[in-house]
């Protein structure tokens, strides 16, 4: 009975799917957004930051749901491996700290270490974790077309504890720093977005253009929440992030200028992408272009302002287009904030309204040559290698103050002693061998004892191809430092012939360190309440602590001779044979004196055999035993008549061996 | 008789100048800057004696973590009581690892002085046995020096020893266990050679195979020529009177005793006694320092496992290393078994055939397992190139001494020159230093040879020098 009327409601629910769907219940549960933020660098480049976002409810008794704009996918993933948080980036170049700017949420979330970084928070028991990880990286290797799932084995993956995001031991991480990224990880991500790369901001993304960039960076960001919201079990958000810096073609545009090397090269989307955007993905619920316009670059247009205000004294305009003096528009901006403390301004585009006939192309050209900086993380961090050959070396991980320490150390100069909290997560593949009772901390180059700086150090060693070494740690370092170098000593591991990639004199990849200062907030705070409903400025204003990777990592080991493995085998096999034969040689070779006394001696069994054994050649030889001498017995013994026996016998045994395996 | 006496005192204050000359020498190499970059040789350090993984076990474990996390230590935790506080305490203005080069340089000393103490027993039981059988003539002509002050000596100025030395490696301890061990069973002391044993064993396991050859040592006494003698001895005894001395009767009658006394259970069984208690000590000691950490389960998978499966492929003087990083996995514990299978399956043969010299026996065992150990480092040739010096005397015609005394000198020269063509300066490849390797490998495989051919050959001599008076009737 109750197996019936279930059935007549799953039956009912069928024939009213089609018209449930398209009332408005659906349509709230799931959202499709699209971003593009544009952004002049102070080195002559433009980032480009794409960030669409899809939201949709997720019930748990729902198992073969249909979605409208969610990739199916990615929900089953979700489902299946119980995800609360994951993160894939796929990149290519790096990210340049000391000219892009170490502050600003775009560097921090969106800069990745080069290759692919995958980390996952899982919602399952503690011992479940690995098997679901393994699991996952199978399934997103088959969704992206990558090698992540080489990120299986225990030795590739490890579990922070701290120092990169607190989840109570069910978080992994991973990197193959190795990875070429290419469009084949590309067309994959695009299928993901309801419109894919057909409309809206997903077809300016030229592919030959995107290629030729100098740092380019896709990341794919899953949060599940379980919160009880609008009366649903839970809720996905799909985060997916396209973050290129390109180099404006410069034959095109400032030629005309003398002081062409001064000047910011002018570019429009046309010009950096090659395309104009035809109008917005229609499933997308907003669809927007933002420019934002840097602190640093504020102020330097502010000066430049003041100083053409003093020539001529005529009024400029609005108070929101007051810093348009240093560079023109094509586009007239739909509104424009302005950071609260900060001072960086974003023009907001609305690309509602156009169409294939109306195209959106926004285009900036520089009127005077402006040189600013972006602002800087606290400490700029670089990693590298010392030591020379191919048997030990040392990683350093040297932290140097920058413009924003220096003003921090002068606005906080009434506090006593002020302490700069840095995070550091350290992660080395088993073969680096590092001693981490080696730790050393040189603080403005002279050397410290490292437990006077370092709050908390957690540390796990890499076991031998079962487990990668990670060092956590977190240093309190007085703010007026200068320079801070971590240094930390290895040997390097020799690998079996079978665990060298193909290219084994091309070397090792060490995985980028995390550098993150959790006192600082990279968010920025924007004045108006109305561009909270903006998913990207709703990201951008979030409070995250600044973070930075370093460099990877490139360290040669030695080889084996990779073409001569039977070689080795056979030589190092006669040796042991060399070995046994000769012992063995030596040890049954008897004197005449002995065996006579053996003779003498009453013959108990085994004396008796022996007699027997000797005397047989003998008589074979035609000689009486008696006159035996040892030097004669030692030379004869190679033509020991026993030898040519056991020969035959052997010769014998292989012959029937032969015949029966047959 | 005063210029004997003279000559003694002479002779006695000569050798100890050599030895205090030795340990100054040593000094001085330990004032080099960094030790002259010895404790990272691949011949002295190898991942069971290298200091720096002692001291990186060290550090874990006061970082309440297991020393054996991570593969880096696979030693004895005793040996990280030990030497751990050391690794850490710096002196101002001294080199780094002092107080630890100290404990080294007092181990190489205390292991030539019971070389020497256990060659003076071996010499005194020797003789005994000789004038016994009557050939104690043989002995008029080697007055030059006793066989153990020049073995110490041998032991204290090889270059190897001191490379071991000064390179900080735990060899030096374990070497000095093993000497403990020999020079208890000699003088008959089971609780100093079960105790020397023991720790032995825990330290490298391989010396576990010396306790056939101490229990011989044991039951029957120091090296004598082949027991039939003495029965051919006692048997014709009327036949020559003019052989044997008159004024020692009295002693005969003791080693008469002593030597008739075919084995005697007493000492085995003492020294078996205290054997286990002994290992029960170590393991209760173990036991208590990696309880937290896995227990005694986890220390020996992480020493003993760690020596038997050869997981660290990084190069040594040793043949294996190249041999596991080459061959295919599937094979891998086919010849793990094999290679470990040859050190066991030459005991019993050697056994049997040299059970009336247990101390040579012992050496033969020693030179054996340094030999075909899994990490194999130059400490362990110091040992059986120092207890050479024993045997001196009656190996001093020696086949391919010359040949061999070359071998080894070419072959530790060459060795770090072709390490630095590998590894620092990349211009030769990996079969460069294998080539070594497999050189030093075939040295000491015709040592072994010649070392046992010759010490066959003596007996044979003394045979020879013994038939006319038995066989002649």
């Amino acid at each position: 009975m109750a197996l019936a009327s279930t059935a007549t409601f799953a039956l009912s629910l069928l024939l009213f799917l089609p018209i449930l769907s398209s009332a408005i219940l659906e349509k709230e549960e799931e959202e499709f957004s699209e971003e593009l933020l544009l952004k002049p660098l102070p080195d002559r480049k433009v980032l480009a930051h794409f960030h669409f976002q899809t939201e949709a409810s997720m019930s748990e008794d729902s198992f073969a749901r249909h979605h409208h704009l969610f990739p199916k996918s990615i929900s089953q993933l979700v489902k299946k491996f119980h995800i609360k948080a994951m993160e894939l980036s796929f990149t290519q170049g790096r990210w340049n700290y000391e000219r892009w700017g170490g502050f600003d949420p775009i560097s921090s979330q969106n800069a990745k270490p080069p290759g692919v970084e995958l980390w996952a928070v899982f919602d399952v028991p503690q011992h479940q974790v690995d098997a679901s990880w393994k699991n996952l990286t199978h399934s997103l290797s088959g969704l992206f077309c990558a090698s992540i799932n080489f990120l299986e084995s225990s030795s590739s993956y490890s579990a922070p504890k701290w120092a990169f995001q607190s989840a109570l031991g069910r978080l992994r991480y991973g990197t193959l720093p190795r990875e070429a990224v290419c469009t084949e990880n590309l067309t994959p991500w695009l299928k993901l977005l309801p419109c894919r790369d057909k409309a809206g901001l997903s077809a300016l993304m030229d592919r030959p253009s995107i290629y030729r960039s100098f740092y380019h960076s896709q990341r794919l960001h899953l949060t599940a929440s379980r919160t009880v919201a609008d009366g649903l079990d839970s809720g996905i958000i799909l985060e997916q992030a396209l973050t290129v810096v390109l180099e404006p073609n410069i034959q095109r545009a400032g030629m005309s200028y003398p002081s062409e090397t001064k000047i910011q090269p002018s570019w429009s989307l046309s010009s950096i992408f090659g395309r104009k955007i035809n109008g917005r993905c229609v499933l997308a619920k907003s669809s927007n272009v933002y420019l934002q316009v840097e602190r640093g670059l504020v102020t330097k247009l502010e000066e430049l302002q003041e100083n053409t205000a003093a020539y001529a004294s005529n009024d400029i305009g609005t108070d929101d287009l007051r810093w348009n003096l240093g560079f023109d528009l094509t586009v007239t901006p739909d509104r424009v904030h302005r950071e609260l403390e900060k001072n960086s301004v974003l023009y907001e585009y609305s690309i509602n309204g156009y169409k294939d006939t109306e195209q959106f192309d926004l285009g900036l050209t520089w009127k005077h040559p402006v040189v600013w900086s972006s602002s800087h993380a606290p400490l700029y961090a670089s990693r590298f290698l010392m030591g020379s050959g191919n048997e030990r070396g040392s990683i350093a991980i040297s932290l140097k103050s920058t413009d924003l320490t220096k003003g921090f150390v002068a606005a906080s100069d009434l506090e006593e002693r002020c302490k700069l909290q840095v995070n550091v997560l350290q992660i080395v593949p088993w073969y680096i061998k590092v001693y981490y009772h080696t730790l050393q901390l040189l603080v403005d180059e002279k050397p410290q004892v490292v437990t006077d700086f370092v709050e908390r150090m957690s540390v796990s060693p890499s076991e031998d191809k079962v487990s990668l070494g990670m060092m956590e740690l977190i240093l309190m370092l007085p703010c007026d430092i200068k320079s801070a170098v971590l240094n930390i000593e290895f040997d390097k591991g020799f690998l079996h012939i079978d665990e060298y990639p193909p290219d084994a004199n091309q070397g090792f990849d060490i995985p980028s360190a995390i550098i993150s200062f959790p006192d600082f907030d990279a968010g920025l705070q924007f004045s108006n309440n109305s561009i909270s409903n903006s998913p990207m400025l709703s990201k951008l204003q979030e409070n995250r602590p600044v973070l930075s990777y370093t460099e990877v990592l490139l360290v040669p080991l030695t080889t084996p001779d990779f073409s001569m493995p039977y070689n080795v085998i056979t030589i190092t096999c006669t040796i042991f044979a060399l070995y046994f034969g000769s012992l063995l040689n030596v040890l049954r070779r008897r004197v005449g004196e002995e065996e006579r006394l053996l003779k003498n001696k009453d013959a108990n069994k085994v004396a008796f055999l022996r007699r027997i054994l000797n005397k047989l050649p003998a008589r074979l030889r035609g000689r009486s035993s008696e006159s035996t001498q040892p030097e004669q017995q030692s030379s004869s013994s190679f033509i020991n008549p026993i030898l040519i026996l056991k020969v035959l016998l052997v010769a014998g045994i292989a012959v029937v061996w032969q015949y029966y395996s047959k | 008789m005063k210029t004997e006496m003279a000559m003694g005192k002479k002779k006695v204050q000569w050798f100890w100048t050599w030895i205090f000359g030795s340990v100054i020498l040593r000094l001085i190499l330990i004032y080099f800057p960094k030790n002259l970059n010895l404790s990272s040789r691949p011949e002295v350090s190898t991942p069971l004696t290298s200091i720096r993984r002692l001291a990186e076990g060290y550090w874990l474990k006061q970082s309440s973590m297991s020393p054996y996390a991570g593969s880096m230590y696979h030693g004895s935790p005793l040996l990280l009581t030990l030497l751990g506080p050391l690794t850490v305490t710096r002196i101002e203005g001294q080199p780094d690892h002092l107080l630890c080069s100290l404990v080294f340089v007092m181990a190489d000393v205390v292991a030539a002085m019971l070389i020497c103490a256990a060659g003076k027993k071996l010499q005194a039981a020797y003789s005994s046995s000789l004038q016994f059988i009557g050939l104690h003539h043989l002995l008029e002509n080697s007055d030059v020096l006793p066989s153990g002050d020049f073995a110490a000596l041998v032991y204290l100025w090889n270059p190897f020893t001191i490379v071991a030395c000064v390179g900080l490696s735990t060899s030096a301890i374990e070497n000095l266990m093993v000497v403990l061990s020999l020079y208890g069973a000699c003088a008959r002391l089971a609780p100093v050679a079960a105790f020397g044993w023991v720790m032995a064993t825990h330290l490298s396991l391989y010396p576990a195979i010396l306790i056939i050859p101490l229990t011989l040592l044991l039951g029957y006494g120091p090296d004598a020529p082949p027991r039939k003698l003495f029965w051919r001895r006692k048997n014709p005894e009327v036949d020559n009177p003019t052989s044997s001395d008159r004024s020692c009767l009295e002693d005969e009658s003791i080693n008469e005793k002593r030597m008739l006394n075919i084995f005697s259970w007493r000492p085995v069984v003492l020294f078996l006694f205290w054997a286990l208690l002994w290992s029960s000590y170590v393991l209760v000691l173990c036991g208590i320092y990696v309880q937290q950490h896995g227990g005694l389960r986890e220390m020996f998978k992480r020493t003993y496992g760690f020596i038997l499966t050869i997981q660290d492929l990084s190069p040594n003087i040793g043949a294996l290393w190249y041999f596991f990083a080459e061959v295919f996995d599937f094979f891998r514990s086919f010849f793990l078994i094999v290679f470990h299978g040859n050190i066991l399956l030459m005991i019993v043969p050697l056994a049997l055939r040299l059970n009336h010299r247990p101390f040579f026996l012992a050496f033969v065992y020693i030179v054996i397992s340094s030999m075909l150990k899994s990490y194999p480092s130059v400490g362990d040739s110091a040992l059986y190139l120092g207890l050479l010096g024993l045997f001196a005397y009656e190996l001093k015609d020696m086949q391919f001494s010359f040949f061999l005394f070359s071998g080894y000198v070419g072959v530790s020269l060459l060795s770090p020159v072709m390490h630095n063509l590998w590894i620092w300066r990349g211009t030769g490849n990996a079969n460069f230093y294998f080539a070594t390797a497999i050189g030093y490998a075939c040295l000491q495989v015709l040592y072994l040879f010649s070392l046992i051919f010759t010490s066959l050959l003596v007996l044979i001599l003394l045979l020879s020098l013994f038939s006319p008076l038995v066989f002649l009737n």
